[in-house]
């Protein structure tokens, strides 16, 4: 056997047999459905109603306002126009209401729109006090209309009500919605590859310093080059992070079916699989749902997997190798958070460019720049590839990814060398850039 | 091919920092070399490169006739000062893993760790974890990690620390059979008993350069003073002194003896020993008639001390 699949080996298994492995396996896809549920469960409980009184002394809005009482919502209002207004203030001091509306008497409508007024302890969400001014508003609109002698229903005939249909230059229709789906579908495999980096490059990481500490590594390196361990390191314990990924898959997929056929849901999208559930579904769902499901095969489905494998086997190698080096550099973890986070920036910042920046201008310059840039790529360019990129950006991606990926690894392994020897003081940056002369 | 290790000018900077300048050592095939100095003389920048951990900046080093190349890890044993094992592994599968490093296929390397258990009476270890073992016996774990793969040369840093007296005697013993079967021993220390003990050919590198080598008897003939330590029992202590400081050059000695005899410390230069005891026959009866020879101590110490600067 040789010496690399060796290492791999012992890798993967003391990762794999650690019990704290076993734990996060098979107890983080139950301790997500747990906090799934309850998140569910709060959004699902009514907030309190909170109770606003009105003081219209016009009497035009009171009952608009009265109207949406029909409607569940957050606010009970009351119309208490015939009470005076410091009486009712008293009451808001004494919280008998969380609110008043004052709409004062004018001589016109026009002096009214500045005039209203909100009382309340608490200041108002930009929520409610939208709500109330569109109340208003529409009311005031709608009188004048009257006044004008303009027949509302021939006006409200005349609204017109643009709903845009979005094509490509090929001729197919798509949908607007899909937007989105591009985005979810980007942003997931974009966010997996961040989680998998920051998880087990970590755990590259601590394996190092672990040797260190354990000061078995003189005899490993008397034994085997430093390279070949950094390297067996970092692709055992990437094995042992796809295995708990493919178990945690395996696991929310039957959680997610058992779930579907417990509550009887049909499964949807999910159940494009084969062509006897695609006729199904498409007698089952209405036109727009057919047609999301031939968009979502009209995805670029292969290019964006194997721009997941590229992009995650790059973009891996690329950050474990820079963890197995500062873990060589330092003796414990604590000081190896000065080290990190130039680390986590660049990740950090491509989700923050794929949510922002490449949702709003997927082929926009910024986007494009940074799904270039080795560190950042592997999360953006993911992102952008549902909305379809040109191959020779791709090309120029992945090539100036791996050629970084093979410098990186190559300065690593300098650091790594000599840091592996090192014990004691906490290195600085400055004596780092001394280590690669060595 | 009478030297397993040949040594030829190696020189390692560590940025400014010269760790080896031109050293250059010759280890005879089957013998017990000591690599004796100071702490940071550069002794494990030295055994590092033995071991390819790092490399030279330039010079040479031949093992078994042949220039120093991969390969050559699997001929050799290596036990480091700073040593430890994978605290959570179990024992066999740590010693499995490590001996398959070393080149040997998982069987072999079952037939030799067999072998080693017994041998060191801790056959009962294979399915616990180092973590509950006590230092001295994952030491004992350690040393046989390092001789499994019978190699030809076995470099030990220290490798009595952590033993008590009892287990160090055990090791002791396995180096000298190790020695027996054929195996070329370097052996680095700060205890100059052992070394007295043990080592047939010494080095002594200190401050990055190489100040003595050779055969242990050899350095000794040519630290020795050319003194010997006398006892002799006189009625005429005068007479007698006057004598022997009219030839040589004497001093009070002290050791310990069963006669209230006197003791001197007598430098003979070019004399021979026969003149000293020819005189001192004629004044009185010598109890006491030893050579001072020096011990590697005092050669250690001498040496050091005179290379401070």
């Amino acid at each position: 056997m040789s010496i690399i699949s060796l290492i791999i080996k012992r890798e993967f298994i003391a990762k794999v047999r650690n019990k704290s492995f076993v734990v996060m396996t098979f107890l983080s896809p139950l301790l997500f459905v747990a906090i799934a549920g309850f998140i569910g469960y709060l959004s699902s409980m009514k907030a309190d109603t909170k109770r606003i009184a009105i003081h219209d002394e016009t009497g035009f809005f009171a009952n608009d306002f009265v109207k949406q009482n029909k409607k569940e919502g957050e606010f009970k209002y009351l119309n208490l126009s015939e009470i005076d207004t410091k009486s009712l203030k008293d009451s808001i001091t004494k919280e008998n209401f969380s609110g008043l509306i004052i709409i004062p008497k004018t001589t016109n409508l026009k002096e009214l729109e500045s005039k209203v007024e909100f009382i309340s302890n608490n200041s108002p969400s930009i929520v409610f006090i939208e709500n109330t001014q569109d109340v208003i508003a529409s009311k005031i609109t709608k009188i004048n209309l009257e006044k004008a002698k303009l027949d509302t229903t021939a006006i409200q005939k005349a609204q017109a009500n643009v709903n845009i249909h979005l094509a490509k230059s090929s001729g197919e229709e798509s949908l607007k919605g899909l937007n989105e789906i591009k985005i979810g579908i980007g942003g997931a495999f974009g966010y997996l590859i961040m989680m998998f980096i920051i998880i087990y490059g970590n755990m590259v990481m601590r394996s190092v310093i672990e040797e260190k500490t354990n000061r078995i590594i003189e005899i490993i390196i008397s034994s085997v080059k430093p390279f070949q361990l950094m390297i067996g390191k970092i692709i055992g314990t990437s094995l042992a992070g796809l295995l708990q990924f493919t178990i945690w898959a395996v696991i929310g997929l039957s959680l997610m079916f058992a779930a579907s056929a417990f509550f009887g849901v049909n499964v949807g999208p999910t159940a494009r699989i084969s062509p006897e559930l695609m006729q199904a579904a498409q007698q089952e769902f209405s036109g727009t749902a057919q047609m999301y499901i031939a968009e979502l095969w009209n995805l670029p489905i292969a290019s964006i997997l194997v721009g997941f494998i590229v992009y995650f086997i790059g973009g891996y190698f690329l950050y474990s190798s820079f963890y197995a080096a500062i873990g060589a550099a330092v003796d414990n973890q604590t000081d190896s958070q000065q080290f990190l986070l130039p680390i986590i920036m660049p990740l950090i910042l491509s989700v923050y460019i794929g949510f922002f920046t490449v949702v709003n201008d997927p082929h926009g310059t910024v986007a494009v720049v940074f799904s270039m840039i080795p560190l950042t790529s592997p999360i953006v360019m993911l992102m952008r590839l549902p909305f379809g990129v040109p191959w020779w950006q791709i090309a120029i991606s992945v090539s100036l990814l791996f050629a970084t990926f093979f410098l990186v690894v190559w300065f690593a392994a300098k650091i790594y060398r000599v840091g592996i020897l090192m014990y004691g003081k906490k290195p600085t940056w400055k004596e780092l850039y001394k280590w690669l002369k060595y | 091919m009478s030297n397993l290790l040949e040594v030829h000018k190696v020189v390692k900077q560590y940025g400014d920092y010269v760790a080896l300048n031109e050293v250059s050592l010759n280890v005879p095939k089957g013998s017990i070399y000591g690599l004796l100095g100071p702490n940071g003389a550069g002794k494990t920048s030295l055994i590092r490169i033995i071991n390819q951990i790092t490399l030279p900046d330039s010079g040479e080093i031949i093992l078994d006739g042949e220039k120093l190349q991969p390969k050559h890890v699997q001929t050799i044993g290596y036990l480091p000062e700073e040593r430890g094992l994978y605290t959570s592994m179990k024992v066999g599968e740590q010693c499995l893993y490590l001996a398959q490093m070393k080149g040997l296929s998982k069987a072999e390397a079952k037939i030799q760790l067999e072998y080693w258990f017994e041998r060191l009476g801790i056959q009962g270890w294979w399915n616990k974890k180092i973590q509950e073992l006590s230092k001295g016996m994952a030491q004992k774990i350690q040393f046989v990690v390092c001789v499994l793969h019978k190699p030809k040369l076995l470099i030990f840093d220290e490798p009595f620390s952590g033993f008590d007296p009892v287990n160090a005697n055990v090791i002791k013993d396995e180096i000298l059979a190790l020695k027996e079967q054929g195996a070329t021993i370097i052996f680095s220390t700060h205890r100059m008993e052992s070394v007295e003990e043990l080592c047939d050919h010494i080095t002594l590198i200190h401050k990055s350069n190489k100040l003595i080598e050779g055969k242990l008897s050899d350095v000794k003939r040519q630290f020795k003073t050319n003194s010997f330590e006398v006892g002799i029992l006189t009625n005429n202590v005068e007479g007698l002194m006057y004598d022997i400081t009219q030839k040589f050059t004497v001093s009070p000695a002290n050791f310990k003896s069963l006669n209230d005899d006197l003791k001197l410390n007598i430098q003979i230069g070019d004399a021979t020993p026969n003149e000293l005891l020819h005189l001192l026959t004629q004044r009185g009866q010598v109890t006491h008639f030893v050579e001072k020879i020096p011990s590697v101590n005092d050669i250690f110490i001498q040496t050091v001390t005179e290379n401070k600067n």
